[in-house]
């Protein structure tokens, strides 16, 4: 028999016994759909991790601090080096952060694959004006190749000579606005202490406004030139030296393999420098995330090994049925070969069948509860679609199933393949 | 003098073990030449059906040998066994082995349909099997459907679906009455004397053996050379 004609028939026979063929394919169609849903459910919260953390930050950058050399407990009070400045951090009080001068820039620089270096200045910003006369507190962070989701109105231009702020979207309505689109385009007032206790403002232009998002710090994105223009109002009336070191400062890196990333890594940790990516800050909420939907598909692997010896259990019978049928085949001089491929398809069949009726029951309902849950519960983490279906992973979903029903299919097709013409055709 | 198409040397067939042991063949030897027509004779289960599956191929025996043209059946392997089983031996079994489900067509072709024969050819090939045995008209109708000789006539249909040169027929007529047996009695001797299939047929009707060209009486799984009950 040809592997079409074995298909055929395969198929055929697969739909003799249609109750048991259907219930069957139930089984299977629960662990498909089952396995669907939570692999649905790990690109889905995965997408909008990613999304979220681009949103905060450039996945290319590090943050490089000095490394804190203080560390070990019984190490006593370090010795006062003129050359070392440090500087209060927060954490557990008196802890404090070697301060970054301008050399150590000029070092983490030099750095193969670093493509530049720019120092963390904290702007203590006193409060944003809008259209009304409230003032309202605000904390702001420079953008460095952060992506944020917007609401309304574009991504900040870090090489326009303009000040530029993107608001979230919980200052729209205080600041005097009545929606995001409206505030997009108008100026706001920022405060700023400088060094001598003087109030002094900036003015900025609102370029964009933030979706509520699950890692934003509720505060604002500004852009180069804003960044500069309040930098120089806060040090205003300082002493030369204390403006001229860094409690951080962020280091960009062309894009890069892993490996590499590790590698420069290494290098400045060499040099006593501590280099972070968003990943590595944020890798521990990846790896819950990741933990949970694995135990989600553990369930739904389980729930297919079930399904599993359902099918055993329909080819035994099915086998069974067909004892005569199949001592007739090998009397006319079918293989054993042969005997095997035809019962082993016919689970491979059924693998299919259940395991497409399952996915596309998941992407379906998934779908739907996905956009209604996006719309009412979940709407306040904007841009979460807590189930999403990639063409990628649900294949893999229905190969595995199919896998698991060929595996199933065996034991009976062997059963099957191993009979003795005569013996089978005397089977009553 | 040819090799003949089958021969047997101290054939022997045991069937379960300790007190169930049942010798059903105890050391039969033949010859069958090519184009002959052979009626096997015997008591009810003294041995007949048993062995016939032996000559086709389709059991392993005890002990003794099957040569097909010459060739020890034990030296040949699965492949070559199941081209014998599908290409030269037609059999038609006792019961008839019909797939009721099916139409009488698809179970005509299932030699075919094994031997990897294309649908169209396939087709072709069922319904002038179906056409010499006068039940082309009967293609298209389920097998479960049809009369006790109707049924008869698709078996013997299948066994020569794939022109084979050894037909098997165990009591072919055992179930029909004596007019319709006759019908397919003709079909068989026409099979043998005017297309050279060798006939190999059991029976336990004298008048039918009688037809045959050469008579083997067995009894309790021998050769007996003639038929005492019979002549006595
Ligand atoms: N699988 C088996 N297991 C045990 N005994 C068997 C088996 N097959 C056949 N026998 C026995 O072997 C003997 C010969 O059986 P066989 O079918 O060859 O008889 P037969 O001559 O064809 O009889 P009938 O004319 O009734 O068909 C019988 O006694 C039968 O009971
Ligand atoms: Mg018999």
């Amino acid at each position: 028999m040809n592997p079409l004609e074995t298909l055929k028939t395969a198929i055929a026979n697969s739909f003799r016994s249609k109750l048991r063929t259907t219930l069957t394919v139930l089984a299977i169609f629960v662990g498909a759909f089952t396995l669907t849903i939570t692999n649905g459910l790990g690109t889905g919260i995965s997408n909008y991790i990613d999304s979220q953390v681009a949103a905060v930050g450039a996945s290319n950058a590090f943050t490089v601090t000095r490394t804190d050399t203080s560390s070990g407990l019984g190490s006593g009070p370090q010795k006062y080096d003129p050359n070392t400045r440090v500087l209060a951090a927060g954490g557990r009080p008196g802890s404090t952060q070697v301060a970054l001068t301008q050399a150590d820039l000029d070092k983490v620089a030099a750095v193969p694959g670093i493509t530049g270096v720019s120092p963390v200045t904290r702007l203590n910003t006193a409060y944003i004006q809008g259209n009304n006369q409230d003032k309202y507190q605000l904390s702001v962070s420079v953008l460095a190749g952060a992506q944020p989701q917007l609401d309304a109105g574009q991504n900040l231009d870090d090489g326009s000579q303009a000040p530029q702020i993107i608001l979230p979207s919980s200052y729209v309505a205080p600041l005097g606005f009545s929606d995001s689109a409206q505030a997009v385009g108008q100026d706001a007032t920022i405060g700023i202490l400088d060094a001598t206790g003087t109030m002094r403002t900036v003015t900025a232009k609102i370029n964009g406004i933030e979706q509520n998002a699950l890692l934003s710090s509720g505060g604002a994105f500004i852009n180069k030139a804003l960044s500069s223009g309040l930098a120089q109002a806060q040090a205003t009336g300082t002493p030369s030296t204390t403006a001229q070191v860094y409690t951080s400062a962020t280091a960009a890196f062309a894009p890069s393999s892993a490996a590499q990333i590790a590698e420069m890594k290494n290098q400045l940790s060499a040099a006593g420098y501590t280099a972070q990516t968003l990943d590595d800050r944020i890798g521990t909420v990846r790896t819950v995330i990741n933990g949970i939907i694995g135990v989600l598909d553990a369930f739904a692997v389980i729930a297919l090994v079930a399904a599993g010896f359902g099918i055993v259990n329909t080819l035994l019978m099915s086998v069974q049925e067909r004892t005569r049928e199949i001592g007739l085949m090998k009397a006319m001089g079918m293989g054993s070969g042969s005997v095997f491929a035809l019962f082993s398809t016919e689970a491979a069949f059924i693998g299919l069948l259940g395991s497409l009726i399952g996915s596309a029951a998941a992407i379906a309902l998934g779908t739907v509860v996905s956009h209604a849950l996006a719309r009412g519960p979940l709407s306040d983490l904007a841009g979460l679609q807590i189930l999403s279906f990639a063409p990628g992973p649900v294949a893999v979903v229905i190969v595995l199933v199919m896998a698991i029903a060929f595996i199933a299919g065996t034991l009976p097709a062997w059963r099957a393949a191993r009979q003795n013409p005569i013996d089978s055709l005397r089977y009553e | 003098m040819p090799v003949p198409i089958l021969s047997t040397r101290d054939l022997t067939k045991t069937y379960g073990r300790g007190p169930d042991r049942f010798d059903a063949l105890r050391g039969v030897s033949l010859d069958i030449d090519r184009g002959d027509s052979v009626a096997i004779v015997g008591k009810s289960g003294s041995g007949k059906s048993t062995l016939m599956h032996l000559l086709a191929l389709l059991d392993t025996p005890g002990a003794g040998s099957v040569h097909v043209e010459g060739t020890d059946a034990r030296s040949l392997n699965g492949r070559r066994l199941n081209a014998l089983r599908n290409q030269m031996f037609g059999f038609v079994f006792q019961q008839f082995f019909l797939n009721h489900a099916t139409t009488v067509l698809d179970n005509v072709v299932l030699p075919l349909k094994i031997a990897g024969v294309g649908a169209r050819e396939r087709r072709t090939r069922g319904m002038a099997v179906l056409e010499q045995l006068e039940l082309a008209d009967k293609a298209r109708n389920k097998a479960g459907n049809l009369s006790g000789g109707q049924k008869q006539r698709v078996v013997i249909a299948r066994a020569l679906a794939n022109n084979p040169r050894v037909l098997f027929a165990d009591e072919p007529t055992g179930n029909l009455d004596s007019a319709t047996g006759r019908i397919v009695e003709d079909i068989l001797f026409d099979l043998n004397q005017n297309h050279g299939i060798t006939l190999i047929t059991v029976t336990h009707d004298h008048d039918l053996a009688a037809r045959f060209n050469r008579r083997l009486y067995i009894r309790d799984g021998q050769l007996i050379t003639t038929d005492e009950e019979h002549a006595a």
